[in-house]
């Protein structure tokens, strides 16, 4: 509890409302991250040249000369860090409070509106948070090397490496459909959290945008590594 | 027109002297309640916080009485049996508050609201009281607003408002169909903030059991703690209650299931007298009986008598064919056909009567309901007449209707399981409002010094007949602008001597609250109680309902003793006093139903006249409406308690009419 | 028609609660659900077992007292084809046979009284907190002098129908308490004169919604579902706008939270 001494304003800027925004806002941030990422993995049917060289661009040239060479890099992973790691606490905030608010448990419920996205919301954010370790080991770190050697100037090789296995295109796939429920859920309830939702007709908009951006997510992340097991590319 | 009598009412009760209001200052009508507000002591505002005033009720009455008296300062401790204040009954009211503004430019006034509702309560109310009550609506209105209470408007944002309850100006102010939610929601809003503001604090699920006078003072209530069972003692230097209203005596009625008459049984035990206690108003357009198990009546809203029509066939062989089928010459449009110039327009009281004598004519519609009747003989009657859409469908077209009146479709067809835009709706009177109640003076002060009482718990305002939209109204009044002006006429005198625990009379309140618990756990019978609240139900109704003869009345005495007789020693309360216990909170209120209703009973035996929603068979015109006879019953009547068994004392407060001329209505 | 009932017993608020199961053979189909539990509570009490205790006053749906989860669902919502109060369901929306499991609300934020019972006062806190108009009696000023678009005053009756049952917090996987909050600061954001306290209201009611163990909201919309009024979503979309716009303003900084 809030301690006594805090003011209304405080009091009001420490509420769960707030840690929502702080959520939907970063939320957001982590969607916008995905569909960029998206895209650019989709430059794997155009060639070798034409990934890596947008890989590279990303990683020493984006905003050069404004920053030094191969700052933006850092200060990109370090918003998104920022933005994840607030994401994440708030939510454990909010667990906590939910399970509070929450009292004991029903013998029986039937809940009609609750969707499978929004019922496993948090366990899919921490299934989320586990495959997206494995991924940065694999892809950025280069814990985990399989099917390929780690060699951050050529990810194209490793991208096709990797991918050529089915378990790791599994894995992949899991990976991408855990991502799209928690963006179906995420989206929608980012913008009703933010105030979007002044009707049943912005209801429905935003329910619908959250699906097309969920399904877009979905078949942008999982052709590319489809189309290098199925050796189209 | 004469009438002999079989026996003496006397013989129930002793005449006692006549009583006065000696409040209300002398001078014109229009003078009084300015001349009383400046006449009355004040108290200092640095002095209020020492007074302690407490109120038990938080309907209209109580909670606006609560905020206003928390704002101005006093330490204000306000109870109520439900979970939360905001729950009280008033939030049941549909129709509208009425308010002299004369926003419709239509000659409405202070001077005709005073009228219309002297002259709708049957000539039976005081007028002082009622001139201030239709002088403080306007204001009422304003307050409400302020508060942020969702009036219908029109489309430039000003407030709109309908017509209602049979008067010819357009002075109702309303909300949908949810005013009386919407005006309790803005008290209980405003006495929240005073509960935050700490000058009141609320205690809810507390139930009161006893008041407590000290050296002729109400100075506190005992109450029963109803999650634990815990009686305590609370002590203030006033009490006021806003208890509502005691419709619940016919066990099936519009009230709510926990609307009770015990704090005002109690106080009335203790010295209050109770104001024309048979007043009750019957409406005509509720939801029938369906069965045994019913626990209680619906009101649909009276503006659907503005569009349907009421029949029952002529016939009774008809009444279980499907009604779609039976022609129009085999229907008796019985209002229609009796006052062809109202039709069904009648007032409340008239309406409701029909429809009961024509089921007892045997020419009622719906399922058959087992019933003894006057004469002790069992018999089968069908209890309800049609209300027939099927014209006005036709006339207006489904989607008007609909557009009118689809909510209270829509509640019909929630609770029958029909579908009323396609068979008529069945409808019959239900028990909706009483009258009666605690008698009081201007001030609002009951015959026991200190006890304030508002809203239905009073008997004030309304006569023997309240109009439509009125009752809101005088709960409003009475909390937000009457009591917290008067109050402090007598608080100027506080904070009285100091009263504890060890002070003789809190003992013997809180002995007496524990003895009757005790006596009603320790009986252990073989009757729920109930089914002891049922049958008292059925012989106030069978009785003392829409129609009432002397000879009846005897007999309902006569079963309402025999039944308290077996109560006591055959009810059964389970559980302990110790716990939340709901039979043994219906029990207690039920010992009080039992004793108003005797009393009442006695009340509707003595007045020898029909007024308002009072008829006595006895008393009619040669064309069978209600007879007022105003050179014998022009009075208030205010009934002294005397002790268990022994009879009633009957005060009279002569009714002075200075400011309108008795009239006898006519609606022929 | 015969039922059975299974039903949550718990003597009082530190009792470890628990199922009972009831046989009722003589249900009928025009009861109401309450008027069905009076008629279990007096063949309980003739058979001197312990009444089971609800809550009910008017039993015409408005005053909010009544309220249990019936098959999992607060008011037996999927039992019935319209949103309604515990009091307003009918037998007749059940067949012969069934059976019926009824709990009491279960939140954090409304212990159990007893039985089907709860304490509900946590939504009365949340009311003094700031959920009112400042108006002490007798100083409002005409009716007529400050307009309304009546667009907007609809829309402020439509969130004012509010009957505090709690339902939407029963319903809630959270426990959370904005759809009601939400109500109130709809109602009053509406109406002119709830204009000068809009912005402190809006802080104070959702601290005081907190601080009373309420969870958070997670837009899944099981309240709006069962809300017997029909208070809609977008309410919380309402108070959300509001409290964020509020939050850029000095509104309660110089004053101390209860």
């Amino acid at each position: 509890m809030a301690s006594t001494t805090l003011s209304v304003h405080q009091k009001a800027l420490r509420s769960n409302v707030v840690k929502k925004a702080i959520m939907a806002v970063t939320g957001l941030v982590l969607i916008g991250f995905l569909l960029m990422h998206m895209f650019g993995n989709l430059k794997i049917f155009i060639g070798q040249h034409a990934y890596n060289t947008y890989a590279g661009w990303l990683q020493s040239d984006l905003l050069y000369p404004l920053l030094p060479e191969g700052w933006f890099i850092w200060l990109f992973r370090i918003f998104l860090l920022v933005c994840l790691v607030l994401h994440i606490y708030c939510m454990i905030v909010l667990w906590g409070a939910s399970l509070h608010g929450r009292g004991p448990r029903y013998v029986r419920t039937n809940r009609k509106e609750q969707t499978l996205s929004s019922k496993l919301m948090r366990w899919l954010g921490i299934s989320l948070a586990a495959l997206l370790l494995f991924h940065l080991s694999m892809f950025t770190i280069g814990w985990i090397q399989t099917g390929y050697v780690y060699d951050h100037s050529d990810p194209y090789t490793m991208f096709m490496g990797a991918f050529s296995q089915w378990w790791m295109v599994l894995i992949y796939a899991l990976f991408v459909t855990v991502v799209c429920m928690h963006v179906r859920h995420g989206f929608w309830s980012a913008f009703t959290t933010l105030g979007a939702n002044v009707g049943p007709g912005a209801r429905n908009v935003l329910n619908g945008l959250a699906y097309f951006v969920a399904a877009l997510l979905f078949v942008g992340f999982i052709l590319p590594p489809l189309a290098v097991l199925l050796g189209m590319v | 027109m004469s009438v002999t009598y079989k026996s003496s009412p006397s013989a129930y009760f002793t005449l006692g002297d006549d009583i006065h209001d000696t409040k209300a200052p002398a001078g014109p009508v229009e003078k009084k309640w300015a001349t009383r507000k400046f006449e009355a002591k004040l108290v200092n505002p640095a002095n209020r916080r020492k007074l302690t005033i407490i109120i038990v009720g938080t309907g209209l009455g109580g909670a606006a009485a609560g905020a206003t008296l928390g704002e101005a300062g006093y330490n204000v401790h306000n109870f109520c049996f439900q979970d939360t204040p905001r729950r009280a009954h008033s939030i049941a009211a549909q129709g509208g508050i009425n308010a002299a503004k004369n926003y419709r430019n239509d000659n409405d006034s202070v001077y005709r609201l005073f009228y219309d509702t002297i002259k709708g309560g049957d000539y039976r109310a005081r007028e002082t009281n009622v001139y201030r009550l239709a002088e403080v609506s306007t204001q009422i209105i304003d307050q409400c607003v302020a508060q942020g209470v969702p009036f219908a408007r029109e489309y430039g944002g000003l407030l709109d408002t309908r017509s209602f309850g049979g008067v010819q100006v357009q002075r109702t102010f309303y909300a949908r169909g949810q005013t009386g939610q919407q005006l309790l929601i803005g008290a209980y809003q405003a006495l929240e903030r005073q509960v935050a503001a700490g000058t009141v604090t609320m205690h809810a699920r507390h139930e009161m059991l006893e008041l407590i006078i000290h050296k002729g003072r109400a100075r506190g209530i005992v109450t029963r703690d109803l999650i634990s069972g815990e009686i305590e003692a609370w002590y203030a230097d006033a009490v006021v209650l806003a208890t509502g209203g005691y419709g619940n005596v016919f066990f099936l009625s519009t009230s709510a299931m926990g609307s009770n008459v015990t704090a005002s049984m109690r106080a009335h035990r203790k010295g209050a007298y109770f104001g024309n206690p048979c007043y009750t108003q019957i409406h005509p357009t509720c939801i029938p009986v369906t069965g045994e198990h019913q626990s209680k009546l619906t009101l649909m809203s009276e503006s659907l008598r503005n569009d349907g029509r009421i029949w029952v066939p002529k016939d009774p062989a008809d009444a279980e064919k499907d009604p779609r089928k039976i022609p129009e010459e085999d229907r008796d449009y019985y209002l229609e056909r009796i006052y062809p110039s109202f039709g069904n327009l009648v007032p409340r009281d008239i309406a409701s009567r029909q429809a009961k004598y024509m089921c007892d004519d045997g020419r009622g519609v719906g399922p058959l309901v087992t019933e003894v009747t006057q004469e002790g003989v069992e018999q089968q009657r069908r209890r309800g007449v049609y209300l027939d859409f099927a014209e006005a469908i036709g006339r207006m077209g489904k989607k008007a209707v609909e557009t009118k009146y689809g909510n209270l479709f829509d509640m019909y067809a929630q609770i029958t399981g029909e579908d009323p835009y396609e068979t008529p709706m069945r409808i019959y009177p239900a028990v909706h409002y009483v009258m009666g109640g605690l008698w009081v003076d201007y001030d609002l002060m009951s015959s026991i010094t200190g006890m304030y009482v508002l809203g239905e718990a009073n008997f004030s305002d309304h006569g023997a007949n309240r109009l439509g939209a009125s009752a809101l109204m005088q709960g409003l009044s009475d909390g937000y602008f009457v009591l917290p002006n008067t109050i402090n006429d007598y608080l100027a005198a506080g904070p009285f001597e100091k009263i504890d625990e060890s002070t003789p009379e809190v003992i013997d309140a809180v002995n007496d609250a524990f003895d009757r618990i005790d006596k009603l756990l320790a009986v252990d019978g073989t009757r729920t109680v109930d089914s002891f609240h049922r049958e008292l139900g059925s012989i106030m109704w069978e009785y003392c309902g829409m129609d009432r003869t002397e000879e009846g009345l005897m007999i309902a005495i006569d079963k309402i003793r025999a039944l308290r007789e077996e109560f006591w020693t055959n009810v059964k309360v389970c559980g302990t006093n110790e716990d939340f216990n709901q039979t043994l909170e219906r029990a207690g209120r039920v010992v009080d139903f039992m004793d108003l209703g005797e009393l009442m009973c006695i009340d509707a035996l003595h007045r020898r006249e029909s007024c308002g929603g009072h008829f006595r068979r006895e008393s009619q015109t040669e064309d069978g409406e209600a007879l007022r006879h105003d050179d014998e019953f022009a009075y208030v009547a205010a009934w002294e308690f005397t002790g268990d068994g022994q009879k009633p004392v009957l005060h009279r407060e002569p009714l002075k009419y200075e400011a309108i001329e008795l009239k006898q209505r006519s609606y022929k | 028609m015969k039922i059975t009932l299974k039903i949550w017993r718990q003597a009082n608020k530190d009792a470890v609660g628990g199922m009972k199961t009831y046989q009722l053979d003589d249900v009928s189909e025009d009861m109401s659900f309450l008027e069905m539990l009076d008629v279990l509570n007096e063949h309980l009490t003739l058979a001197n077992e312990e009444p089971v205790a609800f809550d009910y006053d008017c039993r015409e749906g408005i005053c909010g007292m009544c309220g249990v989860v019936i098959n999992g669902a607060p008011h037996g919502r999927y039992n019935s084809p319209i949103p309604t109060t515990t009091c307003q369901l009918h037998m007749r929306c059940f067949k012969d046979g069934d059976v019926i499991e009824i709990e009491p609300w279960k939140t954090g934020s409304f212990p159990v009284v007893k039985d089907l019972v709860v304490d509900r006062s946590a939504f009365d806190r949340i009311i003094q907190a700031g959920g009112f108009i400042s108006v002490n009696t007798g100083s409002a000023p005409e009716a007529h002098s400050v307009p309304a678009p009546k667009r907007q005053a609809d829309r402020a009756f439509d969130v004012a129908t509010c009957i505090g049952c709690g339902a939407c917090v029963a319903a809630c996987p959270n426990g959370s308490g904005m759809l009601f909050t939400s109500a109130k600061i709809t109602h009053l954001a509406n109406l002119p004169q709830g204009q000068p306290e809009r912005r402190l209201r809006v802080k104070a009611m959702v601290a005081a919604h907190d601080e009373n163990g309420f969870g958070g909201c997670q837009n899944v919309g099981e309240c709006a579902s069962v809300c017997p009024k029909l208070i809609p979503l977008e309410s919380i979309g309402q108070l959300n706008r509001d409290l964020f716009a509020s939050l850029l303003r000095g509104d309660g900084k110089a004053i101390a939270g209860s």
